[in-house]
């Protein structure tokens, strides 16, 4: 270094680095924050494959770990999670894309100024009590309607998870529709088209990609979220795609397992955080995709 | 917005320019059920909150009064209280608060004002940014391993303070970024052209003028860490606490674990309670979420 740059450096106080220093320290607890989640579940997972070949992990359709009969068979925890998540997505992806066109191309400034905060009302609940709205409430008149319900259910849990992901996806379309250029609306209505046929054939295909991301996201959040499915959609690790019946999710069965007084170091212990090595992974890859997604969004906007 | 001042039904009929819409044989039948649509997708989201709330009230009509909120569990339902819940998640919000606000503040002032673009720094941000995206449940396997076991806390309530801590603690550098974001840059050359240094400027200059964002974003972070029920039940809150916590390590319940616990009992009278703690809980989160809008106003006008 030439003269004057080591001149600046050297009259850096002592205070100013230390300063600098802390700071960074701070920044890097989220970057241990992470390392320490992925240690921790490899660890564990580690010897739990050891105990159970990856193929029985993936192979089995039964899931046992806790009765006599031990089976250790992913895939009833698997479809437990992707059949809620499908409700949930079948309830809140048509919901939250109009609830946004709504938002966007419909309401007054002063309408959207008083919704959008009432639509986030919806994010702020938590999760325990739309589990126990979802038991307690949802269940019961869905019985009246859907013959055969079970107390537990996917359906009811399901249906109350879409109305959780609602203002995920009503509020990242909304973004993605608030930012398509003017000028697409104008030229789609100088040649003609009515307001509707603007936003369906024109303003919904150009922020095709930011509702896909908001999509993925609240896809993610449902194969993550956990009390709505402990408390409302049983703990049966079954192989279904029947709504109506008490089966269990990954994450319920992390809960489950959780609540009993499973000591440490048996296998019974590691079969959580190889759930959860699956559950990280699994978001993971939605959360990235749906990043990606929007970032060529948000490239596209910026260009 | 400008798609509002479009002369989207405008009339100029005497010059013999369609009307929009008017080219393609509009049916307003249609468009009106389109607009109906997505006014309904507003709505029917906002009514089952409706709904909700109205359940949670009817059903916890007769529990919820002075007694509940002063009583100590217990295997009656009639005769189960709050308090020892209400304690612990008291204690746990102080507790995450002084955790996660100064690592997450800091670590904002380090990326939005010290931090050089680099590798370093991207990666900071790439790895924030995944963490938001974490489900809650596997920062609940994260404590057990770490705090629980390995730093010998055990169920603790320091145990579930830091568990929450580094779960919101994205939340907050991400609403702490945006809070400095908002401070204009000629105010940071007034300081500095004073002859200040970075130290000086951060506390005499940027922070007091960004505080109630960051404030608020402490707040709507802390909202979210009280209804957070899946990583204390995975490090193993306990369900029957009759005393009130009174030292980092005592063992501690808090109201979403006492509500996750009355709902799945099997006995009915039991889902009064667990009513009467959704409606503590929503009060408690519906205050949080009051106190971030007063001060958004109140100290909203000063910066």
């Amino acid at each position: 270094m030439s003269g004057g740059h080591a001149d600046l450096f050297a009259k850096r106080p002592l205070s100013e680095r230390v300063a600098s220093g802390l700071l960074l320290a701070t920044a890097l607890v989220s970057v241990l924050t992470t390392v320490g989640i992925v240690v921790v579940l490899l660890k564990q997972s580690l010897s739990f494959f050891r105990a159970v070949p990856l193929a029985a992990f993936l192979g089995d359709t039964q899931w046992t770990p806790l009765f006599a009969d031990k089976h250790f068979g992913i895939w009833p925890l698997l479809s437990g999670t992707l059949l809620t998540t499908a409700i949930a997505v079948a309830v809140g992806l048509p919901l939250g894309v109009l609830a946004a066109i709504c938002l966007a191309e419909f309401a007054s400034p002063r309408a959207r100024r008083v919704l959008k905060p009432v639509v986030e009302v919806l994010a702020g609940v938590p999760t325990v009590v739309y589990g126990t709205f979802a038991l307690t409430v949802v269940t019961p008149l869905l019985q009246r309607v859907v013959p055969g319900l079970s107390g537990f259910n996917a359906l009811g849990a399901g249906i109350v998870m879409g109305i959780m992901i609602f203002p995920i996806i009503a509020s990242i379309s909304e973004d993605a529709l608030s930012s398509v250029p003017p000028t697409l609306r104008e030229a789609a209505l100088a040649l003609g088209g009515s307001r509707v046929t603007t936003i369906v054939k024109v303003v919904v295909p150009s922020a095709f990609s930011g509702i896909t991301a908001a999509v993925i996201l609240a896809v993610s959040r449902a194969v993550g979220e956990t009390m709505i499915v402990a408390v409302a959609a049983g703990q049966q690790p079954r192989l279904t795609l029947d709504p109506r019946v008490p089966i269990e999710t990954m994450t319920a069965y992390i809960v489950q397992v959780s609540l009993g007084d499973t000591p440490s170091g048996t296998l019974e212990y590691q079969t959580i955080f190889a759930v959860g090595l699956s559950l990280f992974l699994l978001t993971l890859a939605l959360n990235v995709i749906s990043q990606r997604v929007r970032g060529v969004v948000t490239g596209a906007a910026r260009r | 917005m400008s798609q509002e001042s479009l002369p989207v039904t405008a009339p100029p009929r005497a010059s013999g320019i369609p009307r929009a819409g008017e080219l393609e044989g509009v049916r307003p039948a249609r468009h009106a059920l389109f607009l109906a649509l997505c006014v309904l997708a507003l709505i029917v989201p906002l009514a089952v909150l409706g709904l909700l709330l109205a359940s949670a009230l009817h059903v916890s009509a007769p529990r919820l009064g002075w007694e509940f909120l002063t009583g100590y569990p217990s295997r009656h339902a009639t005769s189960a209280g709050i308090l020892p819940a209400l304690a612990g998640s008291a204690a746990l919000l102080t507790l995450t608060a002084g955790l996660a606000v100064p690592l997450g503040v800091g670590a904002a002032i380090y990326l939005e004002e010290y931090a050089r673009p680099n590798r370093l720094t991207s990666l900071i941000e790439v790895n924030i940014s995944n963490l938001a995206g974490v489900p809650s449940i596997l920062y609940g396997l994260l404590g057990l391993e770490v705090f629980v076991r390995a730093l010998g806390l055990g169920r603790s309530l320091i145990s579930g303070a830091a568990t929450l801590a580094l779960l919101v603690l994205p939340m907050v550098i991400m609403t702490s970024r945006e809070a400095l974001r908002t401070v204009p840059s000629s105010l940071r050359e007034a300081c500095y052209a004073l002859g200040a240094d970075r130290w000086t400027t951060l506390r005499c200059v940027i922070l007091p003028s960004c505080l109630p964002g960051i404030l608020t974003g402490v707040i709507l972070s802390l909202a979210r860490a009280v209804g957070e029920t899946a990583p204390l039940v995975t490090i193993g809150a306990l369900t029957y606490v009759a005393v009130l916590p009174d030292s980092l390590g005592s063992a501690f319940t808090a109201i979403p674990i006492q509500i996750f616990n009355w709902v799945s009992r099997p006995q009915a009278e039991f889902r009064a309670n667990a009513a009467a703690g959704v409606v503590v809980l929503l009060a408690l989160t519906g205050a949080l979420n009051g106190l971030c809008i007063w001060l958004r106003v109140r100290l909203g006008r000063r910066a």
